[in-house]
């Protein structure tokens, strides 16, 4: 366990380390400086500024500074908004996307793996096909769509109709309230559910057919006893690995979403600051997702070793 | 005085696949005493093993079907019961154990655990008695150091350790039956006597009646009372132990036999050619005529009647009729017996 | 007992029937006919199939064969709702919708099968020399993946899209250096798993050197399930172009595709809605259809639900 704790670990850090120097070089690869799309500066400004911004040293020199800085936590100035350091900006931000995000999976999580039980066990009846069809649409259908759709119905239509009554149900934009969390949060998590409903699906469908369910049942427990303490129990292992893919998706399609329902989350200022051209922000913003991302799929590396029971007493 | 235990008759089991429907049991029946042990002995996919899982009602129902015959356990005929009335029969009054121990085992559960399930359910103990009890069991099936063992997980057993484990399980509630399929067919050859020779020994402690399953006859030699000799879903011979090897009376018994590899002298190999049929068009004489060497034509083209040798040893052959020819027993002459 | 009279003919001994015993009572298929039986008796596959066929032969002939161009702009007719002049409508530069969308279809369809091709291609080259070669060049080459794909594909394509600029030459490229990834894995792991299989042993001791190994063992039996996962990489990545372009990123005006009409829909949805209806649903229904399409091949082709 130690030692798989310890590669995990390591390959997290090179990857980390990785991503900051492909992200670096990748900025700098651009066409034109960071002032190009900004209104007429005076020379003698710019030139300060590209001093300043240590824009005029050799390539090695800016990737040296910047990786030193980084590993001090320290992201830069946004260009954009001169004055703010990325840092804040994010710490602002992720606060927002962050509790987006985390309800979403659960959320998600949650729905998808009950709706994935309930269709195993009900293998050919109404409620698997039910499942199998909102599986694919939810494959099938981009979660702008669906976040424009639900945006539309549930907030415009049933806000108009329940306005009568004094007070529109789901806003549909803006963030403040628990209310505001609904839509977003359905939205983001509807492609997920589906995702993870249809994997703890065929999970159940593999482990019902193992041997020692059989043997479970040979022992004359509950059908009770079988679901939940043999066959889920080992189900739900792989569906531990697949959270780290839907994570992911969920940091992305946050993104959409926060444009959408116009949350002011870091979704919403990486696509500001990719349209503007300011790649401090730009990379900050990439990196910080990426270091998230990495720590998220080293836990749950490790927690997948705490679950199976095979890795954790080796 | 024998009491029966156990009665099939006229089983008839099915499946219905996407090339048809197999008929995998075709009209078997058996009878088993209390204490006695009966093995089950055929090639694979004679239905031996379908046979064993209707008994406990183990075949999922689609696809499988019962399509004639019942199952009397103890005066009960527990092939009536529903599914929730079995959960009381298994585990406490059938139990089973199954071929491969490796994938039988709850890989994410402790191996103490899992035998605990079946004293909690049903004999109503605690967790402690359970425990405590669970330890017992594994000392009784020869497992050493059980206090540890019985917290560990099966992946961290050997395959002959994992087998006594199941063993363990099935005899934790010391139920009248037991029935083992195949139950070393997946180990050494060293650990296979070990383990038929707990069986034998925990089998006198217990008085369980067991049915043991196999396609081996040199393991039945030393173990079962009485043998069935099963081929195309159809019990084609059966008899006492002494009955079968010492006056088998149908050709496949006889091939059984002389393919068994000896140790103590040395025999050429004698193989039973051919397959087996196809049970989606199983054969409307009888099954083995393809591959006999004695085979008529009314072997092809109807089913031989049942002819009783001696007590309860019979046979399906149309051999035994008054007017086929006699032949004679090759193994009596020095064959391989 | 029967009473039966029996004639004495029926007891003369006449022996086995060794080829009556072997002979193959059902029909013998191939893997692939096997295969091809399970699909066509899916009927919801099926249907997919000829939904894709469909919408595929409308994107390229409606645009063909249409009076009005996509990007024809009618200055009297702006905003105007689906009509029997307009089928979907136009939008706010007077545009026909109808056109548009399958010519969004169009473009987005050549993009995704572009990028599909190539991203297949990568990926199995790849993967089938991971796999391979195993050892110490398979673990450096999965890592490789490993690393690329900590950070989301999506995130890859905004950043190199941001660097390389625009045009759909770029956005092909953009999708297909990111999305080889999933395949060259699934190569590799059927490769590794059948390089140990007894049928490669079996062949190499009767002396079959390693290119016929590789062309008539390892690939026909790893095509399964690269066809599976090529099915399901045609809705990614129209799906990726769709955010792309859903991001101001992907397609630019004039031209259309699917991702950047449903983002004007959008914009639209409160007055007009059905400047995002029409293209939303097209597109969701092709991707359905793929998607279905792809359970189905998959199903048909997995051996161990063989007949």
């Amino acid at each position: 366990m130690l030692k798989y704790t310890l590669k995990r670990f390591g390959i997290m850090l090179l990857t980390i380390w990785i991503i900051i120097t492909f992200t670096f070089f990748l900025m700098h690869l651009m066409p034109g400086d960071p002032f190009t799309n900004q209104k007429k500066i005076p020379e003698e400004i710019l030139d300060n500024m590209m001093e300043k911004y240590g824009l005029n040293d050799p390539l090695l020199v800016q990737y040296g500074t910047y990786l030193g800085k980084v590993l001090q936590f320290d992201l830069g100035d946004s260009f954009k908004y001169r004055g703010r350091s990325v840092n804040t900006i994010l710490r602002d931000s992720f606060g927002v996307s962050g509790s987006l995000g985390l309800y979403s999976i659960i959320f998600g999580a949650v729905a998808g793996i009950s709706f994935g039980i309930i269709a195993a066990l009900n293998r050919g009846k109404f409620f698997d096909y039910f499942v199998i069809i909102l599986a694919v649409l939810g494959v099938s259908v981009p979660n702008f769509v669906f976040a424009t759709l639900f945006q539309y119905f549930l907030g415009f239509k049933l806000g108009a109709l329940t306005s009568e009554w004094g007070f529109r149900i789901f806003p549909i934009a803006r963030w403040g309230t628990p209310m505001h969390y609904v839509l977003p949060v359905l939205a983001l998590g509807a492609s997920y559910i589906a995702y993870i409903a249809r994997m703890m699906r065929t999970s159940m469908l593999d482990v019902i057919n193992q041997d020692y369910i059989r043997t479970a049942k040979a022992k004359g427990l509950s059908q009770r006893t079988v679901v939940w303490k043999h066959a889920i129990r080992n189900a739900i292992l792989p569906i531990v690995t697949i959270l780290g893919v839907a994570i992911a998706g969920i940091v992305i399609g946050s993104l959409v979403i926060e444009n959408i329902f116009a949350i002011p989350g870091m979704g919403k200022y990486f696509y500001q600051s990719v349209l503007e051209n300011d790649y401090m922000m730009i990379m900050g913003t990439t990196i910080f997702y990426a270091v998230i991302l990495i720590v998220m799929m080293f836990l749950i590396d490790v927690l997948y070793g705490v679950v199976d029971p095979r890795i954790r007493l080796d | 005085m024998a009491e029966r235990l156990l009665t099939v008759e006229n089983l008839a089991v099915c499946f219905e696949t996407y090339a048809g429907e197999v008929q995998a049991v075709r009209d078997v029946s058996f009878y088993l005493d209390k204490g006695e042990t009966l093995a089950i002995v055929g090639e694979s996919g004679c239905g031996k093993s379908v046979t064993a899982q209707t008994v406990m009602q183990l075949i999922p129902m689609p696809p499988g079907k019962i399509k004639a015959g019942r199952v009397v356990l103890d005066g009960v005929e527990i092939s009536a019961l529903t599914d929730k009335q079995m959960e009381s029969v298994r585990g406490e009054q059938i139990s089973m154990i199954f071929q491969d121990p490796m994938t039988s085992l709850n890989p994410t559960m402790k191996v103490g655990k899992q035998i605990m399930e079946v004293l909690i359910k049903h004999q109503d103990m605690d967790k402690k008695e359970a425990k405590e009890k669970a330890v017992e069991m594994l000392k009784l099936v020869g497992i050493p150091k059980p206090e540890k063992r019985v917290d560990q997980y099966p992946h961290q057993y050997s395959g002959g350790m994992r087998q006594r484990a199941m063993i363990a399980i099935a005899l934790a509630c010391n139920p009248k039956l037991l029935i083992a399929d195949e139950p070393t067919t997946a180990l050494d050859v060293t650990i296979q006597a070990q383990i038929m020779e707990l069986m034998q020994d925990l089998q006198q402690k217990l008085h369980t009646a067991i049915i043991l399953i196999t396609h081996d006859l040199g393991v039945v030699a030393d173990v079962a009372d009485r043998i069935a000799v099963m081929y195309a879903g159809k019990i084609l011979e059966s008899g006492s132990l002494d009955d079968i090897f010492k006056n088998p009376q149908h050709p496949y018994t006889w091939g059984l036999i002389q393919s068994v590899p000896r140790l103590d002298r040395k025999t050429r190999l004698i193989p039973i050619e051919g397959t087996p049929p196809d049970l989606i068009a199983p054969p409307v004489g009888c099954p083995f005529a393809a591959r006999c060497q004695y085979c008529m034509q009314i072997c092809r083209d109807q089913y031989p009647d049942k002819t009783a040798i001696k007590g309860n040893h019979y046979v399906h052959c149309w051999l035994q009729h008054e007017m086929a020819p006699k032949v004679d027993n090759p193994l009596a002459k020095g064959g391989n017996a | 007992m029967s009473d039966m009279t029996y004639k004495q003919d029926d007891f003369k001994i006449i022996g086995k029937d060794l080829e009556g015993s072997e002979r193959i009572v059902r029909k013998s298929l191939t893997y692939w006919q096997d295969a091809w039986m399970r699909l066509k008796a899916n009927r919801t596959a099926l249907i997919g199939l000829i939904i894709i066929i469909v919408i595929t032969l409308m994107c390229f002939l409606v645009p063909l064969l249409s009076e009005q161009t996509f990007n024809y702009q009618d200055y009297d007719a702006i905003n105007e709702q689906p009509s029997s002049a307009h089928l979907f409508g136009t939008d706010e530069l007077g545009r026909d919708l109808w056109v548009r969308s399958w010519k969004g279809g169009q473009i987005s369809l050549l993009i995704a099968v572009a990028a599909t091709i190539i991203n297949v291609t990568i990926g199995v080259i790849y993967g089938g020399i991971s796999g391979h070669f195993g050892g110490k060049v398979d673990i450096v080459m999965m890592r490789f993946i490993e690393i690329i794909y900590s950070v989301p594909q999506l995130i890859w394509l905004i950043l190199l899209r941001f660097v390389m600029g625009n045009g759909l030459g770029v956005i092909i490229f953009v999708l297909s250096i990111t999305g080889w990834g999933g395949m060259a894995r699934i190569v590799r792991g059927q490769v590794l798993q059948l390089k140990q299989m007894d049928f490669v042993t079996a062949a190499r001791t009767l002396g079959a050197n390693t290119p016929r190994i590789m062309w008539r063992h390892l690939i026909p039996n790893t095509m399964g399930p690269i066809i599976v996962n090529l099915t399901f990489q045609v809705p990614g990545a129209v799906f990726a172009e769709a955010f792309l372009s859903y991001l101001g990123l992907g397609v630019q005006p004039p031209l259309a595709s699917w991702g950047l009409l449903v983002n004007n829909g959008t914009k639209m949805l409160l007055v007009h809605p059905y400047q995002l209806f029409f293209p939303a649903f097209l597109m969701c229904v092709f991707m359905l259809a793929f998607n279905i399409v792809g359970d189905g091949l998959r199903d048909a082709l997995d051996p161990r639900l063989r007949a």
